[in-house]
């Protein structure tokens, strides 16, 4: 199992990762090594095997419908970096 | 008695004892430990109170201040899970436990060091810098809630809570030779624990002795929390250990789990509580659990592909860090991303991602997702011939700071004996089995003994550590610091 410079900077596109060419080298030889690790799981048969996505059957875990105030607005926008207009500031989408 | 060093001494029920029969005041509790956290010369607090707050007298837990991991949201107090990208929040709201516990009577006493997100094994991953192991400040104390099982075994702190995904309360608890307990998945709310796997992740208590694990987890679980949809109500109750003998109890030695990769005197300690638990009354046979093997495997899928999801939040627009001098949007995501991460979490983002990407997904997590029924059945079948499955906590004793920094995996195998119960969801706890020598072989170090037990059998499980606790007779004064 390897995955090459180009697969890592794919992936960083799709986990919104900024990475330097230094980082996309080293994180190539980083992941390989894990990767050849994890493919151990390809050993077994599991073939008829249920996935577990969770331990505990919990079904429809429902709390009473009762209304309550909001975080007032002003406490949510108290620890972001940029604030404008009452709203959370970004820079445009467009460069 | 009221000299500070006196008060140390006591374990925490002992504490919370005193102070509800009057021998003790609770503020005298808090400043004791307080002054000492506030002088913490292992890096163990990111976060120390100055004062009691709103904390009510009185309670199960007799006003003893809780030392709390970084993770655990705490309103108007830093809470970054170890992490740049988080600089500088303080939540508007509490986590269920934290509040749990403020309500039982136990006030914060600080915020805990720990790798960042919950992501590692020694404590090094952290924005804060590395945590010190009390018994050798060279060492690491273990991760990812080093900074908890660190304060309480130097006693900075009286007790603490963290938080385990893969080990990271059992291991660091064993390499700082206290006691750490994960409950059963869903036994205590996770509402308000910035999330590093959802479907793994579950608060406990690192503690001096079982008695006061028992105690700090019967506050933390009970009725159903209403804003964690897979919280559950606990069957039964929780009371303090009293048990003096194993008689009866079927205890099975998994043989996927003690052999290679365990270091001689891991293994040497962990015979000799087998012997300890067999002239307590116990029956120790071998078991099987065929697919534990794989375990570490199917986490390091599992749990990065979980995180990589959970961590796409931190995005430089609500809180915590912005990269400044980016003139698009994506170029402020991509670019804070990149300098508030660090590297391990950046790894297992990629990993997750990788992990989860088109082309990927049923080799990897659909595997995954089936070792993990594979494992949950191994452990049904051995739990149908035995009352609790053993092992040693960690495959070694605490290792030297940045001796496993450069490789990834090597890191990861820590976390071979433990994640296997994190992947089953069932309760696990490890408690000190005495020292043994490191592998350079200049220093006695703790070892820890992990006891699982089935789903929801918590209640047995700290009757039977406490059992063979009283029987080791472990001595952890050695790591007291004095301050």
């Amino acid at each position: 199992m390897s995955i090459d410079s180009g697969e890592v900077r794919h992936v960083a596109r799709l986990a919104r990762l900024e990475l330097s060419e230094e980082e996309v080298e080293r994180m190539a030889g980083e992941l390989a090594g894990v990767l050849r690790h994890i493919a151990t799981i390809g050993e077994l048969d599991l073939d008829g095997v249920e996935p577990t996505s969770h331990v505990v059957s919990v079904e429809n875990a429902l709390r009473p419908d009762v209304p309550r105030p909001c975080l007032p607005r002003e406490r949510a926008l108290e620890s972001a970096p940029e604030v404008a207009d009452d709203g959370f500031a970004v820079p445009s989408p467009q460069a | 008695m009221s000299a500070d060093s006196d008060i140390v001494a006591l374990s925490a029920a002992s504490a919370a004892a005193a102070v509800t029969t009057g021998e003790l005041e609770a503020g005298a509790v808090f400043e004791a430990y307080r002054s000492r956290a506030a002088a913490d010369p292992l890096n163990a607090f990111v976060w120390v109170a100055e004062d009691v707050g709103a904390n009510r007298a009185g309670g199960a837990l007799g006003g003893v201040p809780v030392a709390v991991k970084d993770l655990f949201c705490t309103e108007g107090v830093p809470s970054q899970s170890g992490s740049r990208i988080l600089a500088g929040y303080r939540p508007p709201y509490s986590a269920t436990v934290v509040e749990r516990i403020a309500a039982a009577g136990g006030p914060l006493l600080g915020k805990t060091n720990q790798d960042e997100f919950a992501m590692g094994s020694s404590t090094e991953n952290s924005a804060f810098g590395p945590t010190r192991n009390p018994w050798d400040d060279s060492r690491v104390p273990g991760g990812s809630s080093g900074g908890s099982a660190a304060a309480v075994a130097a006693r900075l702190a009286p007790w603490a809570i963290g938080t385990d995904t893969g080990g990271s309360i059992r291991q660091p608890a064993a390499l700082c030779g206290i006691v750490g307990l994960k409950p059963t998945y869903g036994a205590v709310s996770r509402y308000g624990m910035i999330a590093f796997a959802s479907s793994l992740d579950q608060a406990g208590p690192l503690t001096r002795d079982v008695t006061d694990a028992a105690l700090l987890f019967s506050v933390m679980t009970g009725a159903r929390d209403p804003l964690d949809s897979t919280s559950l109500d606990y069957p039964g109750s929780v009371e303090l250990p009293a048990r003096r003998d194993l008689r009866g109890v079927r205890l099975g030695v998994p043989v996927e789990l003690t052999g290679e990769g365990i270091e001689p005197g891991v293994l040497a300690s962990f015979e000799a509580a087998l012997d300890i638990a067999r002239e307590l009354g116990a029956s120790v046979e071998p078991c099987a659990l065929p697919h534990a093997g794989h375990a570490l495997a199917a986490y390091y899928v599992l749990a990065p592909a979980e995180a990589s999801s959970n961590l796409a939040r931190f995005d430089g627009v609500r809180y915590g860090y912005r990269a400044s001098g980016a003139d698009d949007l994506l170029s402020m995501y991509t670019r804070t991303r990149h300098d508030g991460f660090g590297d391990e979490v950046k790894r297992r983002i990629m990993l997750g991602t990788y992990a989860l990407s088109s082309g990927y997904y049923d080799a990897f997590y659909g595997r995954a997702q089936r070792v993990r029924t594979k494992i949950s059945k191994d452990f049904s079948a051995a739990f149908e011939h035995f009352d609790f499955i053993v092992t040693p906590t960690a495959p070694g004793v605490a290792f030297p700071l940045g001796a496993k920094t450069a490789d990834p995996l090597a890191m990861y195998l820590n976390d071979f004996c433990t994640v296997p119960m994190s992947l089953a969801g069932i309760p696990a706890i490890s408690i000190p089995s005495g020292l043994a020598a490191s592998p350079d072989g200049d220093r006695q170090l703790p070892v820890g003994f992990q006891f699982a037990a089935a789903p929801f059998c918590e209640a047995a499980m700290l009757d039977a550590a406490f059992a063979l606790e009283q029987a080791i007779g472990f001595d952890g004064s050695a790591a007291a610091l004095e301050v």
